[in-house]
């Protein structure tokens, strides 16, 4: 598998600062007395992919929601591209984008009404042009004229990516963007995304159950569990950390709660209450 | 993959309009394939219209004030109408959204509140402009009555009913944001508890005095009376008018008020994301 890093090594392009598209500072939502996000923070540097794993309920979900601004958290600082998303949500949403298998776009509408209407509320100039470039990039040249709401599983999550990357948008935030898919669209599509951050450099952050897409896709990792950071860093680095050859093994110790470099196997019993 | 075309975005009040636009175009893309749609929206007004028609030609031999001013139900029932479809035109824009689970979609857009709201208001025009303009053209072909012989007072009656329904459809889809789509029959049925006490058919003065209260701030009690008082003097209240006009505006700060609380409530709980059917 090509992994990130040995992209960079082969002289691909690379937009990585050090500069940071998103900080997020001691971040907390709670929703009553239950808290889901527990004061977490975390930078991500322009230009790179980054994943935020964790089992259900670890809080990714409700993480990306409030870097969107459709949730407001209940305390902490998010700036996106510089600016504060609780006051100037409005001067950023134009360069930021998301998609997730999990939020529809109007079935009755057919694929380019939709991405018509995206285009329009991005305030896109030559939109139909700009239409057109995306739909043959997602390969949705033959389905422009169909219902969104007679695609498959695969096709609404391709329309959903065009719609997505309309915008040309600097921070690009992804949820499970490949969940449904198959192997093979399912790779077509991370294909696609790599190849999208190689020309455009934009940030994106992707919430994801896929070790193998992490593995390859992104530079950094940050590890939620029970909605707090527990580790984060290189998904080269959490291998060596863990003492691990896949991502898989790495998430499995974390969120069954062994330190790096502990494989015993009752080494999360404490975790889940067991003496 | 394509070649790349250089991207641009527009800006500032362009941008603005063009976000409502969008909106519009996404329900006007709905309305315009869907023949079944745009039939029920003329279908009630227009049946209600000749039914209220068939009841003036009945009355009409033994009632004076008939003889005098024919369109009197007639023109009653299309006012009210115009009330009720403005009402109906902001609710349902609203729930079509949550139908098609695209909130999140579209607040995670530049798309602001005040650009939603103003979709809603002319989403609630153009269905108005085809329920009730329906109902007006039969009014016309079957029974010779014309909406328009109330001469200009009709643009401030219809602007005045508008503006109240836009201020009860916006009240609505905050009910429905907070309480979901369980709360969906509200879209259908809040406005006739007002139907008895608008007058639309008779003079407020009717009401015991207890209700003759909740009538007088209401804006459509002042609208109708003002009707009446066209119909059947040929004169133009303006007391009516005014009354309406700032009780409409009222209305209409509260109803953006209790949406934008809505709003506000769902982004602290995260409905927005997972609001729908």
């Amino acid at each position: 598998m090509l992994t990130r890093g040995e992209t960079r090594a082969s002289g691909e392009t690379s937009h990585a600062s050090d500069a940071a598209a998103i900080v997020v500072k001691d971040l907390r939502k709670s929703y009553g007395k239950v808290e889901a996000v527990k004061g977490i923070s975390f930078a991500i540097r322009a230009g790179t992919t980054t994943a935020l794993l964790g089992g259900n309920g670890a809080g990714k979900t409700t993480t990306l929601a409030m870097l969107l601004g459709v949730l407001s958290p209940t305390a902490g600082e998010i700036a996106v591209l510089g600016h504060d998303m609780r006051k100037q949500r409005h001067r950023v949403l134009p360069r930021m984008n998301f998609a997730s298998p999990y939020v529809d776009l109007p079935k009755r509408l057919t694929v380019a009404e939709n991405l018509r209407v995206f285009a329009d509320l991005y305030g896109i100039r030559r939109a139909r042009e700009r239409i057109d470039s995306v739909a043959l990039d997602c390969d949705l040249t033959q389905l422009m004229k169909r219902p969104y709401g007679e695609l498959s599983a695969g096709q609404r999550t391709r329309v959903s990516l065009a719609k997505a990357v309309l915008n040309e948008p600097d921070v690009l935030l992804l949820d499970e963007p490949t969940a449904s898919l198959d192997p093979d669209i399912g790779d077509r599509m991370r294909s696609y995304l790599e190849n999208y951050q190689r020309r455009t450099g934009c940030t994106m952050l992707l919430a994801s159950h896929h070790m193998g897409e992490v593995e390859r896709m992104c530079d950094d990792v940050i590890m939620l569990r029970a909605g707090s950071v527990v580790d984060q860093g290189s998904p080269e680095d959490l291998l060596a950390r863990y003492g691990r050859d896949t991502m898989e093994d790495v998430f499995l110790d974390v969120a069954r709660g062994r330190a790096s470099g502990d494989h015993s196997v009752g080494s999360g019993a404490e975790e889940v209450g067991v003496s | 993959m394509s070649a790349a075309v250089a991207l641009r975005q527009y800006t500032g009040a362009a941008a603005s309009w063009r976000r409502v636009r969008a909106l519009v175009r996404r329900h006007a893309y709905l309305l315009l394939k869907s023949w079944p749609r745009l039939v029920s929206m003329a279908y009630y007004p227009t049946v209600t219209m000749v039914l209220w028609a068939f009841l003036t030609l009945y009355l009409a031999p033994t009632a004076s004030f008939l003889q005098s001013a024919p369109g009197f139900f007639i023109g009653a029932v299309l006012l009210w109408d115009v009330l009720f479809r403005g009402q109906l035109g902001v609710s349902l824009t609203y729930i079509e959204e949550l139908y098609a689970r695209n909130l999140g979609n579209l607040f995670v857009s530049p798309l602001t509140l005040p650009e939603f709201i103003a979709s809603q208001l002319v989403m609630s025009v153009l269905r108005t402009l085809i329920g009730v303009g329906a109902a007006c053209l039969f009014a016309y072909l079957l029974f010779r009555y014309s909406i328009f012989s109330m001469g200009v007072p009709l643009i401030a009656f219809f602007t005045e009913l508008l503006v109240f329904g836009w201020a009860i459809g916006l009240a609505i889809s905050g009910l429905i944001m907070r309480w979901g789509l369980g709360a969906e029959e509200l879209a259908w049925a809040a406005i006739f508890l007002i139907a008895p006490v608008s007058g639309v058919y008779y003079p407020i003065g009717v009401l015991p005095h207890w209700l003759r209260a909740i009538a007088e701030a209401l804006p459509s009690a002042h609208v109708f009376e003002g009707m009446r008082s066209v119909l059947l003097h040929g004169q133009f209240r303006w007391d009516y008018f005014w009354t309406a006009a700032a009780l409409d505006a009222l209305y209409l700060c509260a109803g953006i008020a209790l949406f934008t609380a809505a709003v506000r409530h769902a982004r602290r709980t995260g409905a927005l994301l997972q609001m729908g059917e």
